[in-house]
């Protein structure tokens, strides 16, 4: 279409004829576009809840013993173990399970489960625990008054509070005394179109149990495989609808 | 440092103000980098609305770009001891300290932010 006809077409036709035309563009060929819909935001704009983030745990790649996810998971946030380990907060387990019939031994991650209707969210007296746009549950420290009712709503235990003060933080992951904090899906990492930490580190110890992405990109790779094979969510029975998803239980 | 109620007759003779009294104003080490994001007196007096401001949109909206960055106060604030280590800007006498101490104004900022520089936030150096 050139520019100049543009002048004689009525505003509305012509942004039909537009939107059609882009139409055309992004579905260009099956399973290929030249827009990439789910692309991380830049760093500029607002998380969108286009975009809701997930990550599936394959249990029947999880190694019993591993736990290079929590390792890493420390490391990136700077959790360091004290003497006292019923103080050490602990943004992610690893849990063994034995079905005591079968025997059958299962190994898998347990952290924040990222809930669509966070009972940490709706319970909390400030605001200070909530919910992003992307669906990434936070505790936003500025408004934390250390309460702690969030962590006896969560089904999980995803969350610890901080007993003692804290020093050497890592400038990315601010945390400290009278403060809750848990999984934050390493926030920083994902507004800049990085994995978590625990996603990268089961990778790189070859396992691939872990898989992040966004929940909503139906073409995506984490949506294709949740599609592909059987999961579960812990604790659906609560509704908490979690972002997280396990296959293998 | 003698305080100004003692000096006040001198004062008041000479009319003009010790330089002991003048030198109890806060003093603290040099930034390097080039030039503050903001002028000076616009950062004396609203250096918190523009972090609380600029935190509020980095934590509750994942917003990462902004020129009131906590971390880049500190990359060009922070300074060095003898040993070439990084002295909290916390720290007695340092950048946030002084001017702290001097108004009497306790900042709860650092119980949970690094108060040296990350590796990535090294300005001017």
């Amino acid at each position: 279409m050139a520019a100049g006809d543009t002048s004689t077409l009525p505003r509305r036709e012509f942004l039909g004829r537009a939107s059609a035309l882009a139409g055309l563009v992004v579905s260009f060929a099956p399973g290929m576009r030249l827009i990439d819909l789910a692309a991380a935001k830049p760093d500029g704009e607002a998380a969108s809840a286009e975009v809701r983030w997930g990550m599936l745990v394959d249990a029947t790649r999880c190694v019993s013993g591993c736990d290079a996810c929590v390792n890493a998971c420390a490391t990136e946030h700077g959790l360091e173990m004290t003497d006292r380990p019923e103080i050490d907060a602990q943004w992610i387990r690893k849990v063994d399970l034995i079905d005591e019939n079968s025997g059958k031994e299962i190994s898998l991650p347990v952290m924040c489960q990222h809930c669509e209707d966070a009972p940490c969210v709706a319970v909390c007296p400030t605001g200070a625990s909530f919910r992003r746009e992307d669906g990434i549950v936070l505790v936003n420290k500025h408004t934390c008054i250390g309460c702690r009712y969030c962590m006896m709503a969560c089904p999980y235990k995803a969350r610890s509070f901080i007993h003692i003060n804290l020093v050497g933080q890592r400038t990315h992951s601010p945390r400290g005394k009278g403060t809750v904090e848990s999984c934050t899906f390493c926030v920083h990492r994902v507004d800049r179109d990085r994995e978590p930490a625990c996603v990268e580190a089961c990778t790189a110890a070859g396992h691939q149990a872990l898989l992040f992405g966004d929940l909503s990109d139906n073409e995506g790779e984490l949506a294709q495989r949740l599609g592909e094979v059987q999961t579960q969510q812990l604790r659906s029975d609560l509704g908490t609808n979690p972002g997280v998803h396990y296959h293998g239980l | 440092m003698g305080s100004v109620w003692q000096l006040l007759p001198l004062i008041m003779l000479t009319g003009v103000l010790p330089l002991s009294v003048i030198a109890d104003e806060p003093l603290f080490p040099r930034a390097r980098g080039e030039r503050c994001v903001e002028p000076v007196g616009v950062m004396r007096r609203a250096h918190f609305e523009f972090l609380n401001h600029q935190g509020q949109q980095t934590v509750e909206r994942g917003i990462r770009i902004g020129r009131h960055s906590l971390a880049d106060c500190i990359g060009c604030h922070a300074a060095r001891d003898q040993n070439a280590d990084w002295i909290p800007v916390s720290a007695p006498g340092q950048f946030c300290d002084s001017c702290h101490s001097y108004a009497a104004v306790r900042i709860d900022c650092f119980s949970c932010h690094r108060a040296v520089p990350g590796a990535d936030q090294v300005m001017g150096n």
